[in-house]
């Protein structure tokens, strides 16, 4: 009688196994077209291609102040800056444009990629930084500066270019695919905020001035001018900002967690155009 | 009669000067509250939850230990020390809370 129970113990342990890993395991297809439901249905009067607009997608007055804004944006100078940079040679002779496919035009819409040598998520910012160093030069800030001007001039070069991350079939592609949907939907810092928690729940709401843009698209507009910067910023640059927004000590720049974020999100606006460099208030 | 009143007078401020010099704070205690919610944040850090107002808290509390205010320097490393936790709770608490928020 007891080894009958046992074994039925252990038969029912073996199949409950399959149930808890499938509880957090991912189905990134299936969040793909539940991810862009929602929102779709949420704000049936935005087209498609507009969410890449952030704010601007949301707010009819803002809009207008862009347009106004755009019509001669802010980014102009950095983008030049970025462009001179980009084809300026290394101390070797070789350039940024010898590290990238299609010499690194029109390729923004392909980043972050999974790398299969080094198991991680390589942001258009790290790939740039190891195409620096691999031609024997010092790294960049990865939230401002030089790195918003080349991200900016790449991102001007894939602009209405579709996303198209791909999550290769590799257990730890789709680990970090996982792991940044986690941080995407984790409540941190003091007031127990979640990147979701904005840009999920509240897009198109007040939190103070700002209008909180839709979590669709936004990394397409990657890097940002933004006003209360006063300057250029990459994605880095806007993470840390939201974790100090929410009361959490911001992680280092390009850190796992932000690559990870970065790759969830962008898989999650495949189709979508670039509309980098941005514009936000 | 006034004699007698002023030696009691005498007597209850010294006890209480007493009384007060063994309740202020000391160096060591604010070291041993100290390390506490440096222990406690280090918590934090492991969990990547550390929050901007504890690391505040233990600038403060540093700074009144600098000052010689050793009441005020334990109250804020307490302080530090309930923020940190809590800041380990809310993660530990989201390691399990996250999946519920995902669009499905």
């Amino acid at each position: 009688m007891l080894r009958k129970t046992l074994i039925a113990i252990a038969i029912l342990a073996g199949a409950a196994q399959p149930l808890l890993a499938a509880e957090s395991a991912s189905d990134p297809k299936a969040e793909f077209k539940a991810f862009r439901e929602y929102f779709t249905n949420r704000f049936p009067k935005v087209a498609l291609d507009d969410f890449v607009n952030g704010p601007y997608s949301m707010d009819e007055g803002l809009r207008k102040q862009w347009k106004a804004i755009d019509e001669f944006p802010p980014y102009d100078f950095v983008v030049d800056k970025g462009k001179q940079m980009f084809a300026t040679p290394f101390k070797n002779g070789k350039t940024y444009g010898d590290c990238f496919p299609n010499k690194g035009i029109g390729v923004r819409q392909d980043y972050p990629k999974f790398d299969a040598k080094s198991g991680q998520v390589i942001t258009l910012d790290v790939a740039l930084n190891q195409c620096r160093e691999a031609n024997g030069e010092k790294p960049f800030d990865y939230t401002k500066d030089d790195m918003a001007a080349l991200t900016a001039y790449m991102a001007f070069t894939s602009r209405g270019k579709p996303m198209n991350i791909t999550i290769p079939n590799d257990p730890r592609a789709l680990a970090a695919y996982t792991k940044g949907k986690e941080y995407f939907y984790t409540r941190r810092g003091q007031l127990n905020f979640s990147c979701a928690s904005c840009h999920v729940q509240n897009p198109g709401n007040h939190m103070r001035t700002e209008v909180l843009a839709p979590a669709l698209g936004i990394m397409n507009a990657m890097p940002i001018y933004r006003s209360t910067w006063g300057g250029m910023g990459t994605t880095s640059r806007r993470l840390r900002t939201c974790n100090s927004q929410v009361g959490a000590v911001p992680l280092p720049a390009e850190s796992d967690e932000y690559r990870d974020v970065e790759y969830y999100l962008s898989y999650m606006a495949n189709g979508l155009p670039i509309s980098g460099p941005g514009t936000r208030p | 009669m006034r004699k007698r009143t002023l030696i009691r007078l005498a007597v209850i401020l010294s006890v209480a000067g007493f009384a007060s010099a063994a309740l202020a704070a000391s160096a060591d205690d604010f070291k041993a509250a100290y390390a506490k919610a440096q222990a406690a944040e280090k918590g934090a850090a492991a969990v990547k939850d550390r929050w901007s107002i504890t690391e505040a808290t233990l600038k403060k509390s540093k700074a009144a230990a600098d000052a010689g205010k050793f009441d005020d320097a334990v109250k804020l490393a307490q302080h530090a020390e309930a923020l940190a936790n809590a800041s380990v709770a809310q993660a530990k608490e989201q390691e399990k809370l996250w999946p519920d928020a995902v669009i499905r």
